[in-house]
């Protein structure tokens, strides 16, 4: 069954819709949205880091993302607003792998892969990375759930029943930085964010609680990621922004539709 | 035996001293109301005993798993997270159906739990902050101003409550409030502070002391007593709907 590349296609999309879907709950909660995209962007600095140094990209990936987190906490603490600093580092991050790349010797390798996912060239290993990733990022937020989200309702709420916000904040940080690892083979790493708003901002709509929200946009990107391939093979369009597309397109059903909380 | 206490605590906010050396310490069953202006540290204290801010010296004590149930000043959920009260009351643990009903009726509530927290008035909010708070049977009730955003009746009405909650779980009640008159009546003791302990003792002692007196007699002039007198009557009011003015703070 894995033999065909349209199979692991769409395991790799729904692998990593439904780690994005879950924890794009708590970025939109928390309001993270540019924080996830610089940490996306700085993805395409690790590409270039293991490129050079020849070593696996997804470790690449997820050291890039987490040292764009230090960076960032690094210079909010030193007076510049954060809105500013993500402004920056989204950016710069982004150009330095762009030129990083370049600068690797050997053959010119083509970016696109990474910058809009290449989900019809999954391999094995990549299933294996997608959705060991996953299952990490569903289990941590399954074991620290409770925790997580009151740190996210209030720091002081957390520290009054002894559990350390910093600690929660740190957590989400680096399932972050796994799920752009796993996201940049499907989606790229331009439109990695959208994955993680995209099917929160529709779910949160419909959901009673904080639970059935995180299940609902689970299921909503992986409902997504199997129409965004669907609609690529038809129209023979790149199956990352496809996704993408189909995502927005229930957000935009969503709109229409009656908020129901209850 | 304190439950929690406070020893020479200072708290520096950049090169700004926001406390200076408080001490203060809470026995087991003690209302203790600490007092003081807009930007005197109440609310910083408050967060410095249940270790959310760094002191820069002096010592905060808590007795070993101490288990304090906080009610904060404010607390804003984000609109994009639904909650109904059932399941914020499971926060930070999950409770039993039994023990969440008490608590709903322990703080003046029906049967809300299947309200999303964003459609509650002032009053209700502020009582499930409360419910929430007493879930854990803490040892220490900590409220930082939580009448806040509740009209006159409204804050007697929840500072009534908070004596019917104290009854019934026997723990100490440190809080935090620059509502003099209805909170004094009901405290053990009063601190009153502006960066430092000014005075500290029984209301009427406090409200007597010259310290005290400067900092709300003056400056606010008879126009607050007065306006104090004019709404210390009780209209028993339980806020099933929302008001729509605010409090001037």
């Amino acid at each position: 069954m894995l033999d065909d590349f349209l199979v692991r296609a769409a395991l790799a999309g729904v692998g990593t819709a439904l780690a994005t879907g879950a924890l794009g709950c708590f970025v939109v909660w928390r309001r993270m949205a540019y924080f996830g995209d610089a940490m996306a962007h700085a993805a395409l600095m690790g590409v270039a880091l293991s490129l050079a140094f020849s070593f696996s990209i997804t470790l690449g990936v997820v050291i890039a993302a987490l040292a764009m987190a230090v960076l960032f906490l690094t210079l909010t603490g030193q007076g510049q607003t954060a809105d500013a600093t993500l402004g920056v580092l989204a950016h710069a991050g982004l150009a330095l792998g762009l030129v990083g790349v370049a600068l690797v010797p050997g053959q010119r390798i083509s970016l696109d892969a990474y910058l809009f996912g290449d989900v019809l060239n999954v391999t094995r290993a990549d299933l294996a990375v997608i959705w060991g990733g996953a299952v990490v990022v569903g289990g941590v937020l399954w074991w620290q759930w409770s925790a997580l989200l009151t740190t996210t309702l209030s720091a002081d709420l957390a520290h009054a029943a002894g559990i350390d916000p910093k600690r929660q904040d740190r957590l989400i940080t680096f399932l972050l930085a796994i799920v752009v690892a796993v996201a940049i083979k499907v989606v790229g790493a331009l439109l990695i964010t959208a994955l993680l708003i995209i099917p929160a901002a529709t779910a949160q709509r419909f959901g009673r609680t904080p639970e059935i929200m995180a299940i609902v946009s689970s299921l909503l990107g992986a409902a997504a990621a199997i129409a965004g391939l669907q609609g690529a093979l038809i129209w023979d369009t790149p199956v990352g922004p496809s996704i993408v597309v189909a995502a927005a397109t229930f957000f935009g059903v969503s709109m229409v539709m009656p908020r129901s909380r209850a | 035996m304190s439950l929690i206490s406070a020893e020479n605590v200072s708290v520096r906010y950049g090169g700004q001293t926001v406390l200076d050396r408080v001490s203060l310490s809470l026995k087991a069953g003690e209302i203790v109301t600490i007092v003081g202006p807009n930007g005197s540290g109440k609310s910083t204290l408050l967060r410095a005993l249940i270790g959310a801010e760094a002191v820069a010296s002096g010592k905060v004590h808590r007795a070993d798993h101490l288990r304090i149930g906080y009610v904060p000043q404010r607390l804003h959920i984000d609109p994009t997270l639904p909650l109904t009260v059932r399941r914020f009351l499971d926060l930070p643990r999950r409770v039993k159906e039994k023990d969440a009903q008490a608590a709903l009726e322990t703080a003046g509530l029906g049967n809300l739990g299947a309200r999303q927290m964003a459609d509650l008035s002032g009053g209700q909010f502020q009582r499930v902050l409360l419910a929430r708070a007493i879930l854990g049977n803490p040892q220490v009730l900590m409220l930082d101003e939580a009448t806040q955003g509740l009209d006159q009746p409204g804050s007697a009405s929840f500072y009534r409550q908070i004596e019917t909650v104290r009854q019934a779980l026997g723990c100490a009640v440190l809080m935090v409030s620059h509502e003099l008159h209805v909170v004094m009546s009901a405290s053990d003791r009063v601190i009153c502070l502006n960066g430092h302990v000014c005075c500290e003792g029984t209301p009427d002692v406090v409200s007597a002391a010259p310290a005290y007196r400067e900092l709300f007699g003056t400056g606010t002039g008879g126009a607050l007593a007065l306006y104090r007198h004019d709404h210390d009557h009780d209209h028993d009011h339980d806020h099933d709907h929302d008001h729509a003015h605010e409090t001037a703070n």
